[in-house]
């Protein structure tokens, strides 16, 4: 299986930094509300798709994996900023699914009402940030597959399967 | 004042949940994903369909479209900067917010007028 789910990372995670988090994601969405208030909803809704928690959540997963390899002996300054790269271009993936959801409900929401508006924009991430995420993983692959072959079978006296 | 203790609370709650599912999903490009999931909107709208009406929100969800391409070069460009420049998560994530405030506005100016 590919994705994994890995419950013991949730020990990792220090009691203020889910308060962290907690306290970011309200201040963003009563931020949200009061620039709507202020400004109207055309400019208050770009806000809905502000990264407001993403650089705690970024710098969090760089300071854990940093500390993962530090006990291993190891700087891990390299380490952790290529798991928040990571996290980056999933967030990069994750904005077409956020994109999607805000597609159908501008769509749904007058013609269908709250409910199936709703369901139907989290289907719509789930399905496009998924799927996307499916294609990008298989294109890197097999982008990888093609660069190692030739260097394989290029090597004098070696045969069989490549 | 109410509303935004409401506001705090709902939101708080919905951007922690996606939060801990990306915490404890693998690959770390995966649980990215959660980085860009819908934790924001989901409080903000439920509350402006409660308040303003269907139509209010539809408008909200419209810009929002705007916010996601906005947050689709912001990431690449945190991506990038931390790749490319070794900078740490931190400077990136606050250096690329003014890229993301001037492609959302600069959008919206193009496409939707000034609002």
């Amino acid at each position: 299986m590919i994705v994994k789910l890995k419950l013991s990372s949730l020990k990792s995670v220090a009691w203020h930094e889910y308060a962290l988090r907690f306290a970011l994601g309200g201040l963003a969405t009563v931020a949200t509300g009061l620039i709507a208030k202020f400004f109207g909803p055309v400019t208050g809704g770009l806000f809905l798709a502000f990264p407001a928690i993403f650089c705690a959540s970024a710098t969090l997963i760089e300071k854990h994996e940093r500390q993962r390899k530090q006990q291993a002996g190891f700087s891990g300054a390299r380490r952790g900023q290529g798991a928040a790269a990571l996290d980056s271009s999933g967030a990069a993936l994750g904005s077409f699914g956020l994109l999607a959801f805000a597609a159908v409900i501008w769509i749904l929401l007058p013609a269908a009402g709250t409910a199936w508006a709703f369901a139907g924009a989290i289907a719509a991430w789930t399905l496009v940030s998924v799927s996307l995420w499916w294609a990008h993983r298989f294109v890197r692959f097999s982008k990888r597959r093609r660069s190692l072959s030739p260097r394989h079978e290029a090597i004098p006296g070696k045969s069989g399967p490549v | 004042m109410m509303e935004y203790v409401i506001r705090f609370v709902v939101g708080g709650i919905a951007v922690s949940f996606f939060a801990v599912l990306g915490d404890v999903l693998r690959p770390k490009s995966f649980a990215g994903l959660f980085g860009a999931a819908p934790s924001i909107a989901l409080a903000t709208l439920g509350i402006a369909i409660a308040q303003h009406g269907t139509g209010y929100a539809a408008t909200e969800a419209r810009s929002m479209m705007l916010g996601a391409v906005a947050l689709w070069l912001y990431s690449m460009g945190v991506c990038r900067l931390i790749e490319r420049y070794r900078v740490s998560a931190l400077s990136a994530t606050c250096a690329m917010l003014a890229l993301w405030l001037v492609c959302a506005f600069g959008l919206q100016w193009l496409l939707l007028g000034s609002g």
